[in-house]
């Protein structure tokens, strides 16, 4: 069965979709990838879509929860390479892909998915420190 | 109207969906449309194919180069005896669906396009018919 390759890079996944999508190709990679952030322990996926000539709602919506399947994973989606005639025609098809972040190229890409990780971190730190200034007013 | 080309597919699988959609873009390129044109071409096609597949249990596309007075215009009719749509204003509204899809197919493909008209009723499957205008 064909099957769309992931290649790992650290932390991160890329996934670079050259085919002509068609359904059981997208059902085998949402498959596929979460098993694989699960597996290595993945913080983040890069899927590289500049190959695509068209996004159907289809595709657009197994690019939408692909990227929701991975932030529950604790991964972080980016969606690379978009054509801007696709762009064009998924947002009068109606399609706006919400929760999906976007970049350019795989270069932007990389550095919003890194920026993206470090601050998937603080919220940690943050939330106790929001606990130690509830703790500080309820004293006054 | 006059009808100077035409051509039939078969749509019974997913894969027919992609064939259809690599016969829409070539057609769409032989005819002259712009790379925005084909791209909303193409989209129209998968989604509506995709409909024939699922919701009409398979049917046929059939591609036509159609002279209208002074303009040409390239026309895709989806065609299934499948179970037909019962309401069409309401399959036509953005966001409603009967299976697991977005609801964006008919009234999606409906903006892409320059014109559209479905035939369909109860039982007496649905034959859906796109234009865009050179």
């Amino acid at each position: 069965m064909e099957r769309i390759p992931i290649l790992r890079m650290g932390a991160f996944l890329l996934v670079t979709i050259q085919v002509d999508m068609y359904d059981r190709l997208a059902m085998n990679l949402q498959e596929d990838l979460t098993n694989k952030i699960v597996e290595v322990g993945a913080r983040g996926v890069l899927i590289d879509i500049s190959s695509l000539d068209i996004v159907d709602s289809f595709i657009g919506r197994m690019i939408s929860s692909i990227s929701t399947m991975s932030k529950i994973l604790d991964a972080q989606t980016v969606v690379v390479g978009m054509q801007p005639a696709v762009a064009i025609t998924l947002v009068e098809l109606g399609l706006s892909l919400p929760g999906v972040r976007t970049a350019l190229n795989v270069e932007k890409g990389m550095a919003l998915l890194q920026g993206l990780v470090q601050q998937s971190m603080i919220p940690i730190e943050a939330s106790e420190g929001d606990e130690e200034k509830r703790d500080g007013s309820s004293e006054e | 109207m006059v009808v100077q080309k035409s051509e039939t597919l078969s749509l019974t699988t997913h894969t027919d969906i992609v064939l259809a959609r690599q016969k829409a873009r070539q057609w769409a390129i032989e005819l002259g449309f712009r790379l925005i044109d084909q791209t909303k071409i193409v989209t129209a096609t998968s989604e509506l194919a995709r409909n024939t597949v699922d919701y009409g249990g398979g049917g046929v596309m059939r591609l036509e180069v159609i002279k209208d007075g002074m303009r040409n215009g390239f026309r895709l009719t989806f065609e299934d005896e499948g179970p037909g749509i019962p309401d069409i204003n309401l399959a036509l509204q953005d966001g409603y669906t009967t299976g697991n899809g977005m609801g964006l197919g008919l009234s999606g493909s409906k903006r892409l396009m320059d014109d559209m008209t479905i035939s369909s009723a109860p039982g007496q499957g649905t034959q859906i018919s796109i234009v865009r205008w050179k």
